[in-house]
């Protein structure tokens, strides 16, 4: 199935979810609407044209001067069709939520955590969003945010350190 | 479930049991254990919650980040070249591997096609970077479960290799020999001959690691039918390379989507069959043989050419003239002081490292650095697979478990 055929049967299917797909180097990224994430992730996976049954990756991009600020990246590739797609869908600063994945690919468990820790965006339903590279403590926010610097907000500072030259 | 002790009294666990009003109550609770996070057979700082019911497995929750040290976000400060010494330190045990899938991720996004040495030498450095992640997988996983020698034949060869490298790029372990568009430099006939040498002195030696593992009766007793993985919940779990092949999914990048030199080679893909230990085991193994055969052809099909594509706008140019020729000076202090303008778009590239895909995902906004890089760790998405692979098996085959996923910390922190 071509990229072109992906995306008419999505279109197809999804009128009213459905923004824009774009193809570019190869890559096939549909964007849609947030609502309708979790129905067409669940097309992608069940309808016997797509079977899209292997999850790569879950990405997040911060867009600050946008109105939806945050951009959820879903990637998935069809181990048997061998075709690959890229969901994608955007959702406010203000109501960050979008729904989970994990019933449908349970790889999407730890990955979505990692979004959930690196951007702060939420996901309904998951089973077990807690942080997971920083700190369960840590409180200076969400690191891969644009807004954050690339040095921290001071928390790294506070630590105390064993002065070896005075003994 | 009636529990016996050694006195031969019965207690009352389960009320179901035909017996259980009249046996005495036994009082049981889980325990939970942490392992790690200083845990020698965790390579590296990892902890897991083990959920204990005597000595079963009942959950596990992994806790990790030790080695957290913000990679993603460091690649938005830096340009693209600037970007490739921090892919080293993914997975440090084999850097070439990650320099390559980032690279080739840049050349997907500048859209650079590689000249054919290139791609040649490339494959080359590729394999036997693979080599050397499979020998010390197989000596440290058989170190961890009990079999001590192997470890010592797979490091004495993988010192070989590691010192090539050294002649190669001067470094053992953190290369940096990957250029976007090309490569750093090329083969010196010293290098050719050790290699050519190294390839016939191998396969015999990869026949010795096997003869002390396959009549070991703790290897196989720990490695057969241990973290079984159906072939449905692995591509589930989106778990990649000789993880995923172990349960019998033919699912290799090399052949799915070829790239460098590997449609001109012939090799197979080894598939497992019982998705266990000892199948991910055994396919290592294999692979190791197969890797050698795609250097061997590699070789032979090798002709004289550039290594480094003609994009004066975007790849480096050759060392020698940078401190001869004016041009070539003003080219390589603008790449690296300003990197290249990359087109505004996004792109995802994976590559077949020995550990699983190894992807990167980068949204560019146009101007010299990435906007957001972010990187598809095959041991990250493995560690998500623990507790489903770990459950009902027995607190010792933890440690197989984390090594059968071939874990390397610095990759899945980032």
């Amino acid at each position: 199935m071509t990229l072109q055929h992906l995306t008419n049967r999505i279109q197809e299917n999804f009128s009213t979810g459905f923004i824009k797909a774009v193809e570019w180097r190869g890559d096939l990224a549909v964007l849609i609407t947030r609502d309708k994430l979790h129905d067409v992730a669940q097309f992608l996976h069940d309808d016997p044209a797509m079977d899209f049954d292997y999850i790569v990756h879950v990405s997040s991009v911060d867009w600050p001067d946008d109105e939806d600020r945050f951009e959820v990246v879903y990637e998935f590739y069809s181990i048997k069709k061998r075709h690959r797609i890229r969901l994608k869908t955007r959702v406010p600063e203000s109501d960050c939520v979008v729904d989970s994945l994990t019933d449908l690919w349970k790889g999407a468990d730890f990955m979505e955590r990692e979004v959930y820790d690196m951007m702060g965006i939420r996901f309904r339903n998951h089973p077990d969003l807690r942080r997971i590279l920083m700190p369960d403590d840590y409180t200076e926010g969400y690191p891969l945010r644009k807004d954050f610097p690339l040095r921290g907000k001071g928390w790294r500072d506070t630590f105390e350190f064993l002065d070896e030259t005075v003994r | 479930m009636a529990f016996e002790d050694q006195r031969t009294t019965v207690y009352k666990v389960d009320p179901a049991h035909p017996e259980s009003d009249t046996l005495p109550t036994l009082r049981t609770e889980e325990l939970l254990l942490n392992m790690g996070p200083q845990h020698p057979s965790t390579h590296g700082v990892l902890k897991v919650i083990l959920e204990l019911e005597g000595e079963r497995l009942v959950k596990s929750t992994p806790v990790m980040g030790f080695l957290h040290r913000g990679v993603e976000k460091l690649a938005e400060e830096g340009t693209y070249h600037q970007f490739i010494p921090h892919t080293d330190r993914l997975d440090y045990v084999c850097a070439m591997y990650n320099n390559f899938a980032y690279c080739r991720a840049v050349e997907k996004l500048m859209n650079i096609t590689v000249p054919e040495r290139a791609e040649y030498l490339r494959t080359i450095v590729a394999e036997v970077q693979r080599i050397i992640g499979h020998q010390f997988w197989l000596g440290t996983q058989a170190l961890d479960i009990g079999a001590m020698t192997v470890f010592f034949y797979c490091f004495r060869d993988r010192e070989i290799l590691l010192d090539w490298f050294d002649e190669l790029c001067g470094a053992r372990l953190t290369t940096s020999w990957y250029r976007i568009g090309g490569i750093e430099r090329d083969f010196t006939p010293s290098l050719l001959e050790k290699l050519k040498k190294f390839l016939d002195y191998f396969p015999p030696k990869i026949d010795e690691y096997v003869i002390f593992l396959e009549k070991n009766r703790i290897w196989l007793a720990r490695t057969k039918g241990v973290a079984v993985i159906s072939a449905e919940d692995a591509v589930n779990f989106g778990l990649s390379g000789p993880t995923l092949r172990g349960s019998g999914v033919d699912y290799d990048l090399r052949k799915y989507e070829p790239y460098a030199a590997y449609p001109k080679c012939e090799f197979s893909v080894p598939i497992g069959k019982n998705g266990d230990t000892y199948d991910r085991y055994w396919i290592r193994v294999m692979e190791l043989y197969e890797s050698v055969k795609i250097i061997r052809q590699c070789l032979e099909q090798m002709r004289e050419g550039p290594i480094m594509a003609d994009v004066p706008s975007v790849t480096l140019p050759p060392k020698e003239r940078v401190f001869t020729n004016l041009e070539s000076m003003i080219q390589q202090f603008k790449l690296f002081s300003q990197g290249f303008d990359a087109p505004p778009g996004e792109i995802y590239c994976g590559t077949e490292a020995h550990k699983g895909e190894l992807g990167f995902y980068i949204v560019s906004t146009g101007g010299g650095k990435p906007y957001r890089l972010k990187i598809r760790a095959p041991s990250f998405i493995h560690m998500g697979a623990f507790d489903h692979m770990s459950r009902g098996y027995m607190i010792a085959d933890a440690v197989t478990i984390f090594g059968t996923y071939d874990i390397v910390m610095g990759e899945c922190d980032r």
